[in-house]
């Protein structure tokens, strides 16, 4: 009984000491960049992408269709001229598409000629551009923010996802596992 | 010269919060009355010392001196004087000073208020409080130093964040530290006896009006931070189970625990194991709640800068704080004894109960609010908790508080029987009955329920009275006679009760509220609620750092004009922000509630709300703060007396 007794007040610095390993866990592995408690869940994973279809910035635009029939996985990236995080991460984007990785871009709420002149003067990273000029799409999708970024598998079914700007970290520690995952 | 005058001060405060920490302690362990009587001139030092430091601070902040960072950053020349002294408090480094501050005013309070302690008590509260001050200013001076200098000065500052420019928000962030950061004295109380070895009676009535202070500022802090995002925030939602709310409203909820097991120890002497681990519980609650939001741990909208090499600091000085006193709890609370018994019906049982149900919603809150980094840490599982959690899992355990909340103030001591005090409440019963069927006509099922508690609620509140009083069973001024002579503390307990179920009455009501967006050009109307909202015109007005557009919006109900509501939109060009002015017109039952969005084409959007009851959400955490302010007011007058309470204080000293 007394021992039993011990062993309950002692129930609270056990728990607590629980805790704060898990919390000192989390924090370590935020320093290395292997987690993420901001990558909020998408209410798409592993489920078929919402039907759109969306008219071009220069040429031909893309839809659902289309990215259900590719060849491989595919990223999806939200983009904007106006977005400041997006210009950023389009250094990198064009380095990971020079490595062969096929990107799919929509430029969300960018009405006019901003968008194509953005990707003619800093390059263009992605295979095909479509434009969601008043942002129903990125509705469907439950954007919250540009850019975001999305894998797609071969059958179009969205295999990860990540809200704000890819880093070189996020590329090779989550994206490339996943393209690799779903060939 | 001023910041660097600032840094000094807080080096200077760190080094006799240092001294405190261990010169009073030791004093104590040695019985060496000279060593404890160097404690509340140590306290009082480092206040002094912080206020300095922090006056430096505001000091800089209102000459402008942007060659300080966090005044660069965080302010303009054209910000408003009180936006000025706010923004100290309105960004990461300030907000820890400020912090600190706070708990080497409690300090200093102690010092100056505890003359009728037991020296070495006194000695030893005051001991822990200069050991937690030390952590944290050392955090202060290490990790967040607000006085860093920036070379070459910029021109001008980067001003404040547009959404923190409010007068709420101003006396939001010092309220709710005064609520946190008050339970830092119940929780040296508790470490202080377990170093003692002894908790009684005195302890208890030491303990709570400490609990008291500090739990009415947290109430009134919270009620401001959810006002705040009620009318700034725009979305005309009160509370959104964000962790940063939850945070806020867990410390509560065991320091409301703590407040009522605090009044058995007092007066019956049980409970005190528990009573010592809930003042520990609390004030490790108010701690990790404060700085786990602040390590970027969790996910929040309220979220300042944040920096994970500063959260493992964090933790660590939470590990030594909290870990070390439950470490000390774990190896000391086995020697304290109870001696009160009660039988399960009785005033303790029902306290007893209202601390399990009390745990039982902080515990969920926690779980809903941490669950999903664990899951996310453990199974690598992202999952998102949602209110949806928290309402289905909260309201089972409120109602039962609810129901008990009208009962146990009327139970006696140590044994009582349910029957005659049921029959003392049964029209408060009826009543609530009546209310809740009525509610059920214009309601779903939940909000009309919660809507008879709340009656419930309000008019059991004032049944200890009545009966006290023996209203119409004694002549009218007889009765007035008894009320007179009631002590405060009942009225502190029945307004702080009835508190509750005003505020749990507006929640209700708030499912009835209704809105509308709607795109209207000048001088159409919108039917809304059974009122005609007319767009009467918009215009462009300029602010000091702002430019704003206005939207004049008459409501009128049958042609008779109830009200002109003119919110706005306002755009801050240095920092690129555009933010909207709700404007609210509130008659106590109802808020008429108007937000501008966007224009396009001449016309502009209105999102417009009517939201019934709205108003009592606040006005019921007034009452409870009121409520808690008179049951401090009448403990100042008893502990004031000196027969009473320096009295057993003396005995205890010398067994």
């Amino acid at each position: 009984m007394r021992l039993d007794r011990r062993t309950l007040l002692a129930a609270p610095l056990g728990f607590t000491v629980l805790a704060g390993g898990a919390f000192y866990m989390i924090l370590q592995r935020m320093q290395k960049g292997t987690f993420d408690p901001r990558g909020v869940p998408t209410m798409l994973s592993n489920k078929p992408l919402p039907d759109f279809n969306l008219p071009g910035i220069d040429g031909d635009g893309f839809g659902s269709a289309d990215l259900a029939r590719t060849p491989g996985p595919v990223v999806l990236n939200f983009f904007a001229s106006w977005c400041a995080p997006c210009v950023e991460e389009h250094r990198l984007l064009i380095n990971i598409a020079n490595q062969g990785v096929p990107i799919w871009g929509i430029a969300y709420k960018d009405a006019g000629p901003q968008a194509g002149a953005f990707l003619k003067q800093r390059g263009n990273p992605y295979l095909r551009t479509a434009r969601d000029d008043a942002g129903r799409v990125a509705i469907d999708f439950g954007i919250t923010g540009v850019p975001e970024s999305f894998v797609v598998d071969r059958h179009g079914i969205v295999r990860w996802h990540i809200g704000g700007p890819l880093t070189a970290q996020i590329v090779v520690d989550q994206l490339m596992p996943t393209m690799r995952a779903w060939v | 010269m001023s910041p660097e005058l600032g840094h000094f001060a807080l080096a200077l405060a760190v080094a006799l919060a240092f001294a405190q920490a261990i010169i009073p302690i030791y004093g104590a362990w040695r019985r060496d009355a000279r060593l404890m009587r160097a404690a509340p001139a140590l306290a009082i030092g480092q206040l002094l010392a912080l206020a300095t430091s922090y006056g430096c601070l505001i000091w800089s902040s209102v000459t402008d001196d942007f060659s300080v960072l966090n005044v660069a950053e965080n302010s303009h020349s054209l910000k408003p004087l009180i936006y000025k002294i706010s923004g100290t408090w309105g960004n990461h480094e300030g907000s820890i000073l400020l912090w600190c501050l706070i708990l080497a005013l409690c300090g200093g309070t102690v010092a100056l208020f505890g003359r009728n302690l037991p020296a070495s008590l006194r000695a030893r509260v005051i001991g822990v409080l200069g050991a937690s001050s030390c952590g944290f200013m050392l955090f202060a001076l290490l990790e967040s130093n607000p006085f860093l200098r920036l070379f070459p000065a910029p021109m001008e500052g980067r001003d404040m964040n547009p959404l923190l420019q409010d007068p709420g928000l101003a006396f939001h962030p010092p309220m709710l530290y005064v609520g946190y950061v008050g339970f830092c004295v119940p929780f040296a109380f508790a470490v202080a006896a377990l170093l003692e070895g002894r908790v009684d009676a005195a302890w208890g009535r030491w303990v709570r009006p400490w609990t008291l202070a500090a739990w009415c500022a947290l109430t009134c802090g919270i009620a401001l931070g959810s006002w705040w995002s009620y009318y700034v925030l725009g979305w005309g939602g009160f509370w959104f189970w964000d962790p940063v709310e939850n945070a806020s409203l867990l410390p509560w909820l065991t320091g409301t625990a703590l407040l009522h097991s605090a009044l058995v120890v007092e007066k019956r002497e049980a409970l005190k194991t528990w009573t010592v681990l809930l003042a520990i519980g609390t004030f490790s609650l108010s701690l990790s709640g404060t700085f786990l939001v602040r390590s970027g741990i969790l996910n929040s909208v309220h979220s300042f800068a944040t920096d994970p090499a500063r959260g493992v600091f964090i933790l660590g000085l939470l590990a030594v704080v909290i870990g070390g006193s439950l470490l000390l709890f774990a190896l000391r609370a086995p020697a304290l004894s109870n001696t009160g018994m009660f039988a399960p019906v009785s005033r303790e049982g029902a306290l007893v109960l209202n601390n399990i149900l009390l745990c039982s919603i902080a515990a969920v809150v926690m779980t809903g609010t941490v669950y999903p980094l664990f899951a996310d840490l453990l199974f690598s599982q992202k999952i998102s908790v949602g209110p949806p959690f928290f309402q289905a899992t909260v309201f089972p355990l409120a109602v039962p508080v609810f129901a008990a909340m009208s009962i146990g103030p009327l139970l006696s001591w140590k044994r009582a029987t349910l029957g005659p005090v049921l029959m003392k409440i049964w029209w408060a019963a009826i009543v609530a009955l009546v209310v809740g069927s009525v509610a059920a006509y214009g309601m779903h099922a939940l909000p009309a329920l919660a809507m008879g508690a709340a009656a419930w609620m309000i008019l059991g509140a004032f049944a200890d009275i009545i009966e006290r009083i023996k209203l119409f069973r004694l002549p009218a001024r007889a009765s007035f006679a008894r009320l007179v002579g009631l002590p405060l503390a009942s009225f502190g307990a029945a307004f702080a009760h009835a508190g509750l179920g005003v505020t749990v009455a507006g929640i209700a009501g708030m499912s009835m509220a209704t809105d509308s967006i709607d795109l209207v050009k000048p001088g159409e109307i919108v039917h809304m609620a059974g009122y005609d909202w007319q767009l009467v015109e918009l215009h462009d007005a300029p602010g000091p750092n702002y430019e704003a557009r206005v939207a004049t919006i008459k409501v009128s109900r049958d042609g008779q004009l109830v009200t002109t509501l003119s919110p706005e939109r306002r755009n801050f060009p240095v920092q690129g922000v555009t933010t909207t002015e709700a404007k609210i017109h509130t008659n106590g039952v109802r808020d008429l509630y108007a937000v501008l969005g966007d224009e396009r084409e001449g016309a502009a959007v209105l999102r417009l709300h009517d939201n019934v009851m709205a108003p009592w959400i606040w006005f019921g955490g007034l009452i409870m703060a009121i409520g808690g302010m008179l049951s401090l007011a009448d403990r100042r007058l008893r502990v004031g007396a000196p027969v009473r309470a320096r009295a057993p204080a003396r005995n205890q000293a010398t067994i």
